[in-house]
């Protein structure tokens, strides 16, 4: 799970264009034979790449050599025994045209994206909102809050979690209790996935942190000039708090969405790793799992992940070009 | 001051009472946080016949049997073991990020180099890059080097600063501390690995103990990277112990599977406890700083 830091990635390249510009234009300099003082741009550079070398070896051989191979892969045949076979564009129709449980496992993973990522971030807002106007124990709660971000990750609450949504665990007996019978929850096509959604919204505290700094940053003189000019809690939310925290919940739900796309751990122990009941938890990354690892068909899943790849880069673009409209930037409105 | 405070009375009264709402409001909030980790406590300790059947969150009496059963691990390797390698492979993982993040950190926040901007920008995209689209050529490339079933795929990609989002953390961090003090060490003659061994890094330990903690942390929990590459018992960690547990559906085996989540869980809360404010920190600085 690569906790990210999206909000920085249009912003960053930008400003670190123009000083390495400025030291490319500086090191020509160095270059010329009365540019005495320093030594030759070459020797000055050794020392980075010296402390560059790791980095650039595991993006070479870990990152871009992988990803050119799944590429290729993802036109041949290959179970990782007998050298892969060309099979052209045969894996990718065969997703698009006659995979029922591949477009299952997208629906699915859509459907999951669709509620928990909203539903998190409403809850984490409402929470970093409330805990804003505390006097005391803010950052008791801020710290409680934010525990089940760490351990939500792990096997042991998917398992927890799986115990407690079952036929006569808590969440029923409870719901049974007001006369609500649905029975476990893990063991329904209808409720599983709602299930796995609810876990993702148990850890609302990582966004909800995030928010909580926003918020402070937010120059208290602004509510103070809203209160005479006569506004109210509403007014003030709306005309001031949102918009100066735009930034913010747009690189919240980049972060969030593009995390949600990869669940894993959770579908994978309700199901057993299947994916069920019937089909319902089939995540996209628990079915290329199945296809790659279980029936060895890489050549397959290497189509899916570049797919999943291509999927993401997509939602990526997607909310970075509606953030123009609604993302407000303070320093670049002059303000 | 009397006549203030008399003026201002009712409407502090009513901030008190919006106070104590709010104060109800989270600790209703907390408790249903809470409530997971309280029930696989208490689980931990019920006897077997209690452990899905009893509607009381309480058990009737400490079954610590459970805890003496999940002592002996799993097929013959034994839960100090499922703990060891779960340890070697969290804490390689740190000692990697530690390293190999920080170096690329100092080059990029200080150092100057072509294609520093594209070479930046790259590396900020392989954050946002899905685990998956490596996933199967990495496989074929550690299984060629014989090293599946062992805790170099885990361990080996950390030496060379995979985790982007670390990087990027310590890059972020490093741009905070004043520039003199490395143009300082630069008049009294220090080259690059001087300055950033003496003057840079000690000034970064807040941002290498949030990276170790944090590596520590996902490394630990991490099950879909231990799920492909480990396969014979003793190589477990104990995030793929409890995985097999997944498809028991005997009642007997409930109480010890949960009292080995219960040791699974334990080093991040205490990690947790000890080192909350970095945590939530680093948190909080990863979406504004920069």
């Amino acid at each position: 799970m690569a906790n990210t830091s999206t909000a920085r990635a249009t912003s960053a390249p930008a400003s670190e264009a123009a000083p390495s510009g400025a030291q490319r234009a500086g090191g020509t300099g160095g270059r010329r034979p009365y540019g005495q003082g320093r030594p030759p741009v070459r020797e000055r550079q050794g020392a980075a790449w010296v402390f560059l070398s790791p980095w650039v070896l595991g993006a070479t051989v870990l990152t871009l050599l992988p990803m050119a191979v799944s590429l290729y892969l993802s036109f041949t045949d290959y179970n990782l025994f007998d050298p892969p076979s060309w099979v052209g564009l045969r894996n990718y129709t065969q997703m698009f045209t006659e995979d029922a449980r591949l477009y299952r496992s997208v629906g699915n993973t859509l459907l999951y994206v669709f509620i928990a990522v909203p539903l998190q971030l409403a809850l984490a807002l409402a929470a970093a909102l409330a805990l804003k106007s505390m006097r005391r124990g803010r950052s008791f709660y801020r710290s409680a809050f934010y525990a089940p971000s760490l351990l939500g990750a792990s096997m042991s609450i998917a398992l927890v979690w799986r115990a407690i949504f079952n036929d006569g665990g808590t969440v029923d007996n409870l719901l049974s209790g007001v006369g609500v019978h649905i029975g476990g929850w893990v063991n329904q096509p209808g409720w599983a996935l709602l299930s796995v959604a609810l876990l993702t919204v148990w850890q609302f505290g990582a966004p909800m942190v995030i928010f909580l700094a926003g918020l402070q940053q937010i120059p208290q003189e602004m509510y103070e000039a809203a209160a005479v000019d006569g506004a109210g809690p509403w007014r003030k939310f709306a005309s001031i708090t949102l918009p100066m925290l735009s930034p913010v919940l747009f690189f919240n739900l980049v972060l969030q969405t593009i995390q949600a796309f990869q669940v894993f751990t959770p579908a994978f122990a309700i199901s057993s790793g299947r994916g069920g009941p019937a089909d319902s938890t089939l995540f996209y990354t628990l079915y290329l799992y199945e296809r790659g690892f279980t029936s060895s068909h890489m050549g397959y899943a290497s189509a899916m992940a570049w797919m999943l790849l291509l999927a993401i880069g997509i939602v990526t673009a997607v909310l970075f070009r509606t953030s123009k409209s609604w993302v407000f930037y303070a320093n670049e409105e002059g303000g | 001051m009397s006549v203030t405070v008399l003026s201002s009375h009712h409407g502090r009264r009513r901030a008190d009472r919006s106070h104590i709402a709010l104060h109800i409001g989270a600790l209703a909030v907390l408790a249903v946080l809470l409530y997971p980790l309280a029930w696989l406590v208490a689980t931990s300790f019920k006897p077997a016949d209690e452990v899905l059947a009893s509607l009381a969150l309480l058990p009737s009496r400490l079954a610590t049997e459970n805890y003496g059963t999940a002592a002996e691990g799993i097929e013959g390797v034994t839960l100090l073991q499922l703990f060891g390698n779960s340890l070697t492979i969290s804490l390689g993982a740190v000692l990697g990020n530690v390293l190999s993040c920080s170096l690329a950190a100092y080059a990029f926040a200080r150092l100057r180099f072509t294609m520093r901007g594209p070479l930046f920008a790259f590396m900020i995209a392989t954050i946002m890059l899905p685990h998956h689209a490596v996933l199967i050529p990495q496989y074929i490339v550690f299984n060629q080097l014989g090293m599946v079933n062992t805790f170099w795929p885990m361990v080996l990609p950390k030496f060379l600063a995979t985790d982007a989002f670390f990087v990027f953390l310590i890059v972020q961090f490093m741009r905070g501390l004043p520039r003199e003090l490395d143009e300082a060490a630069k008049i009294d003659g220090c080259g690059p690995f001087r300055i950033f061994a003496r003057v840079v890094l000690p000034l970064t330990r807040p941002a290498l103990i949030t990276t170790a903690i944090f590596t520590f942390i996902w490394t630990w929990n991490d099950f879909f990277t231990q799920l492909i590459y480990l396969f014979e018992p003793d190589k477990y960690t104990l995030t793929l112990a409890l995985r097999t547990f997944v498809d028991t559906s005997s009642q007997s085996a409930y109480g010890p599977m949960f009292a080995m989540s219960v040791f699974a869980l334990l080093p991040i809360v205490l990690f947790f406890l000890a080192f909350q404010r970095l945590l939530v920190e680093g948190m909080a600085n990863s979406g504004l700083k920069g």
